[in-house]
């Protein structure tokens, strides 16, 4: 039987999300009440042994608090992880952006900057090439229509933005980003599974790279995105800090269920 | 010595970290002089095509690329610029290699760029990628391909074969990032380095 991969053999990538906030890593429960999970260091490193396919940094005060990233732990991360990683936070302006890829990054990411400014987006493809622009997309589902939010890392200030989410998602992609990662805001924290039906419409009308992000509790919520929403990885936060799955059985799994991962 | 070709862009710090892992240090330039002296010279991979090469030329570098003796690496883009011509923004390039590189067609790829852990089939021995196992994954990021042909000793999937690692005389590419392949990315730059 064909394994479920992207076009041939392109494994379908895990990828641990670590929320950062002042140098710690965090997680709260649908963007509140963050609790601490441990050092950035420690635990990127723990997850390049342990397999994981790339890492997303992402400092969830930054952009509400109109502060940059704080740089240092970006440079350590690059020196001593062999797997790509990208960080996201407050990136408003090219040079921002820069300086992070200088430091090491592979990726930077962007959300509410792009909300702000959409042609950020052209302006990050046109200089630093499109591969390395990924754009968050933090959507709500609303009276049976999904929405953008904006400025999520802080509970206080998130706002509703005035898009819907299927043309933000495609404007996003005529722009020039190079990626984009659905975080699904009525799951993120619940552990009751991906919103597949979210995704699977969205998939649908991008080319471009499609990670889902939010709603992970269980190895199969992974089968059942890859299956049936076709998306290119699968981020997660809380499940693999907490030790609830580990990186090498979930790998297993995926395996066992003809979802080509790398291993 | 090992001199990184620095032609602008970003991402360059992650081939010097590599290097730093195996306990090498390699050296940032531009200066035809040092790249000519070196005892190994990676072109690493950033940007556009264009742009890098323009680059090239108002350093006076491609006569000074050319000439090289010694073991080259093109890492990505710097593999595609071993490549005589490039259909993103359609340019002449170092034409080490007498072939081509082209855009991933969307008619057999759903999904462009080609980003993520693929497989590379190594279809002929090289010393580069000794001690790495057939099949291993590496880290992709690209819109454009090279052809295959006599050069290429490592193969990729994607919609259609491409050139994953090509070899002519002492200029070697690979068209992922070894870098940021893990153990196996390791491996081939500590081959690289030990020839």
């Amino acid at each position: 039987m064909r394994s479920i991969g992207g076009s041939n053999m392109l494994a379908k990538r895990i990828i641990p999300c670590l929320d950062v906030k002042d140098g710690r890593v965090v997680k709260g429960v649908q963007f509140r009440n963050h609790r601490d999970m441990g050092d950035i260091c420690d635990l990127a490193q723990k997850y390049t042994d342990e397999g994981a396919d790339e890492l997303v940094l992402y400092d969830i005060t930054a952009s509400s608090d109109g502060r940059v990233v704080d740089k240092s732990w970006v440079n350590k991360i690059a020196r001593f992880i062999n797997i790509p990683f990208c960080v996201a936070g407050g990136i408003r302006n090219l040079s921002d952006a820069q300086k992070i890829l200088n430091d090491g990054a592979d990726k930077i990411s962007i959300n509410s900057p792009a909300l702000e400014r959409p042609d950020f987006i052209t302006e990050l493809a046109e200089t630093l090439g499109a591969q390395c622009v990924v754009v968050g997309v933090d959507s709500r589902k609303e009276n049976g229509d999904y929405v953008v939010y904006q400025y999520t890392g802080d509970a206080n200030k998130t706002l509703k933005s005035k898009h819907n989410t299927l043309d933000w998602v495609q404007h996003v992609q005529n722009l020039g980003a190079g990626e984009i990662v659905m975080n699904c805001m009525n799951n993120d924290g619940m552990h009751q599974g991906y919103d597949i039906e979210q995704l699977k419409i969205m998939r649908e009308v991008l080319t471009i790279p499609l990670i889902a992000s939010g709603g992970a509790g269980k190895k199969q919520d992974f089968m059942d995105v890859f299956k049936k929403a076709n998306v290119d990885g699968a981020l997660a936060a809380s499940v693999f800090h907490s030790n609830q799955l580990s990186i090498p059985d979930l790998k297993t799994y995926l395996k066992n269920q003809n979802i080509e991962v790398r291993s | 010595m090992i001199a990184i070709v620095n032609y602008g862009g970003a991402n360059i710090a992650s081939v010097m970290f590599a290097l730093e892992r195996l306990g090498i240090k390699g050296i940032l330039t531009i200066d035809s002089d040092l790249i000519a002296n070196a005892d190994h010279v990676i072109l690493p991979g950033v940007g556009a095509a264009k742009s890098a090469m323009m680059q090239l030329h108002e350093h006076c570098l491609v006569d000074c690329l050319k000439a090289l003796t010694q073991p080259v690496l093109g890492i990505c883009l710097g593999m595609q610029l071993l490549f005589k011509q490039s259909q993103e923004g359609n340019i002449d390039m170092l034409n080490i290699i007498d072939s081509t590189v082209n855009k991933f067609d969307k008619k057999t790829c759903e999904v462009i760029p080609h980003m993520g852990w693929n497989t590379v089939s190594f279809n002929k021995p090289h010393p580069l990628t000794q001690n790495i196992t057939n099949e291993n994954y590496f880290y992709f990021v690209h819109s454009y391909r090279a052809e295959t042909g006599n050069y290429t000793f490592g193969k990729t999937d994607y919609g259609t074969p491409f050139s994953a690692v090509v070899v002519q005389d002492n200029f070697m590419g690979c068209q992922f990032h070894p870098e940021r392949s893990g153990n196996a990315g390791a491996q081939l730059l500590k081959n690289f380095t030990e020839m």
